[in-house]
């Protein structure tokens, strides 16, 4: 795993071989921060704490100068969740695991399950999906044709039919059939809506009725691209559905996903995964070095 | 953390203004950096941001603001009317081929919401025009992306032209025109797939089907949640497509959207419709004015000042 230390050897190198701290630096830092999305306020106060530090330690060499800020960016580092348990917790042997994937529409949660359950498959587990998205227009097929790329399992359920009812039929034959991970696929549904919330909730407790210590997961799937909306989604499926992490997708593209810093620091929900790509290997366990470095990267 | 509306913001900002009579170039300032921190949070970009704070003080300055009876609500005119203004006055309707079929061409990024609002779109033309249209599927990579087209086609009973996910994109575009031809339908949209604005063979792939079918518009989809990185998304597609209009969808949300105005300051094109919602019929023409008061959230002082 990585270290404090070998993150800050990187950007201290970074640092000296790119980038002079002169009087540019700090506004540039605020417009970086603020151009990934993390926020005003927060891109602000990492600018005027690291400001303050540099006044604090007296720094004047520029050597000085730069140890105080890299000092402060590893301390952003542990906020993105350096050295937190962010795995995947399963259920106690004998009993399938559930992971329940949420969050709001397109984001990338039946592509996540289509290349997280291939992944766990390689591992020799026993894998079934749930079409619980009854409702969009190809859901289901997409979900199934992932299933057959996976060469894993799948429960279905007719067109417009009751979620929950797919969700009860995957949780019994995932118990019935000793199956060790049953990933279940929702609708995308916006946070205000409060109707469809209540819908994933019921869904939820379907699967807790059946498997008291289920759902051992709740991922909520953020889409990079979102901006400060990507916070709201956090606070009302938390309050909801009790989410246990994120998974940050399309990072493969120009977006950042810095808000998931703010979500970080006010929900304190650790990203768990992220999606790097359409195909089946593009996902990775989220590593909080490659994610800040690609905060603070344009601005070396 | 809550989002405070700029109504609630300028009156903090203003607060000390009421009983000095005389307003300074200081105090309009301090009201400006709360604007563009409503915009910031609203997902307005950066830049746009800052040029277009830059433009109010001007204007501020220009009708002597400062000297009035009521500056902020002077001010408050002003950022209203320079958003909608950048917003595109009008909305603007689809554009019409002379001769039938029109074509409309989807683009945008995963996930936006293409194939949705090209069901959408076809019911209203259907609907409200009594037009024939046919669909083209000419997503060939996200899994039963053509099942979508096709049961959204079927709940509307609208043709969908399809050759499965083995012929090129751009092949089944040349097709599917042959198609609409002889069938005489008046209007045809390419459904695309959705593709990052820095995928090169993807973007050339929408640029051969450009020419192929040389569209009468060529929509980009944007998500309205979409942040700080709309203007680059949107600078993409348009370099490499030359877009014609927008549609901003998942409106329905709690979303500002800001990304609207960052949208259409990059590309200079109009944003046409907006989606509120997953069904076929939440689909509404853009209203710049309503847009602008939501980005900065401020519906409510703008009915107070018109009252007076
Ligand atoms: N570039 C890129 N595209 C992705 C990624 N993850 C998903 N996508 C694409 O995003 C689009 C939407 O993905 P879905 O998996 O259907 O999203 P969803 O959340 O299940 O959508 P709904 O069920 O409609 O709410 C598809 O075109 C995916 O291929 C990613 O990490 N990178
Ligand atoms: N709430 C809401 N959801 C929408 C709206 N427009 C589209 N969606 C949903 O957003 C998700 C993605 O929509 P699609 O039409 O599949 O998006 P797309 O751009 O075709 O996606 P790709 O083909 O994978 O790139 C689906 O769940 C849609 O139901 C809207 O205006 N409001
Ligand atoms: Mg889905
Ligand atoms: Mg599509």
């Amino acid at each position: 795993t990585k270290t404090r230390s070998s993150f800050a050897e990187k950007f201290q190198l970074l640092m000296a071989n790119f980038r002079a701290v002169d009087e540019n630096f700090f506004d540039e830092l605020e417009e970086t921060l603020i151009a990934a999305d993390v926020g005003f306020e927060i891109a602000l106060k990492i600018s005027d704490e690291l400001q303050d530090e540099v006044r604090l330690k007296n720094a004047t060499s520029k050597k000085e100068v730069q140890e105080t800020i890299i000092e402060k960016l590893v301390d952003v580092y542990d906020q993105a969740g350096n050295g937190e348990d962010n795995s995947m917790h399963m259920a106690a042997a004998g009993n399938p695991s559930v992971f329940l994937f949420v969050g709001v529409n397109g984001v990338g949660k039946t592509t996540t399950i289509g290349k997280m359950a291939q992944l766990y498959r390689q591992q020799s587990k026993k894998v079934l999906l749930a079409a619980a998205d009854t409702f969009r227009a190809g859901a289901t097929e997409q979900l199934v044709e992932w299933a057959k790329r996976d060469q894993v399992d799948v429960v279905t359920g007719k067109e417009k039919s009751d979620p929950a009812a797919v969700v009860f039929d995957a949780v019994k034959r995932a118990v019935d059939q000793h199956y060790d991970i049953l990933f279940v696929d929702t609708a995308g549904r916006l946070q205000n809506n409060e109707n469809l919330m209540r819908e994933l909730e019921k869904m939820k407790k379907t699967i807790t009725r059946q498997l008291p210590e289920a759902p051992q997961e709740v991922l909520l799937v953020l889409d990079a691209t979102t901006g400060q909306n990507a916070l709201q989604q956090a606070r009302l499926f938390k309050d909801s559905t009790d989410v246990t992490g994120l998974v940050l997708t399309k990072l493969d593209g120009t977006a950042k996903g810095g808000i998931v810093l703010a979500i970080r620091q006010e929900l304190h929900l650790p990203v768990k995964w992220v999606g790097l790509g359409e195909k089946v290997t593009d996902l990775a366990p989220f590593d909080a070095d490659q994610f800040v470095y690609g905060l603070f990267k344009d601005l070396i | 953390m809550a989002f405070e509306n700029l109504t609630s913001r300028i009156q903090t900002a203003m607060k000390n203004l009421s009983g000095k009579g005389k307003v300074s170039e200081g105090d309009l300032d301090e009201t400006l950096r709360e604007i563009r921190l409503a915009l910031l949070e609203a997902d307005v970009n950066l830049k746009i941001a800052r040029s277009f704070i830059a433009q109010v003080r001007e204007k501020a300055l220009g009708a002597k603001v400062l000297e009035g009876l009521n500056p902020s609500e002077q001010i408050i005119k002003i950022v209203n009317d320079q958003l909608t203004d950048m917003m595109g006055a009008q909305a603007v309707p689809l554009n019409k081929s002379p001769k039938i079929p029109t074509v409309i061409m989807m683009a945008g990024l995963q996930g936006a919401g293409k194939t949705t609002t090209v069901a959408k779109l076809a019911n209203k033309l259907k609907n409200d025009n009594h037009a024939r249209p046919l669909l083209i599927a000419a997503d060939v990579y996200r899994p039963a992306a053509i099942e979508q087209l096709q049961t959204l086609g079927r709940q509307l009973s609208i043709p969908v032209f399809d050759q499965g996910t083995d012929v090129d994109p751009r092949q089944i575009v040349k097709d599917g025109l042959k198609q609409a031809d002889q069938e005489k339908n008046d209007y045809v949209f390419i459904d695309t797939a959705g593709r990052l604005q820095i995928d090169e063979l993807l973007m050339q792939e929408l640029k051969d089907i450009e020419k192929i079918a040389k569209p009468d518009e060529i929509l980009l989809t944007v998500d309205a949640m979409t942040g700080q990185n709309a203007t680059e998304t949107a600078q993409g597609f348009n370099d490499a497509l030359g877009i014609t209009g927008v549609v901003l969808t998942k409106l329905d949300g709690d979303t500002r959207g800001g990304a609207a105005l960052s949208i259409r300051e990059v590309t200079g094109k109009p944003i046409k419709f907006v989606g509120e919602g997953e069904k076929v019929t939440d689909l509404d023409v853009f209203y710049p004015d309503r847009m602008a008061s939501r980005i900065l959230g401020m519906g409510d002082i703008l009915s107070l000042i018109e009252k007076t």
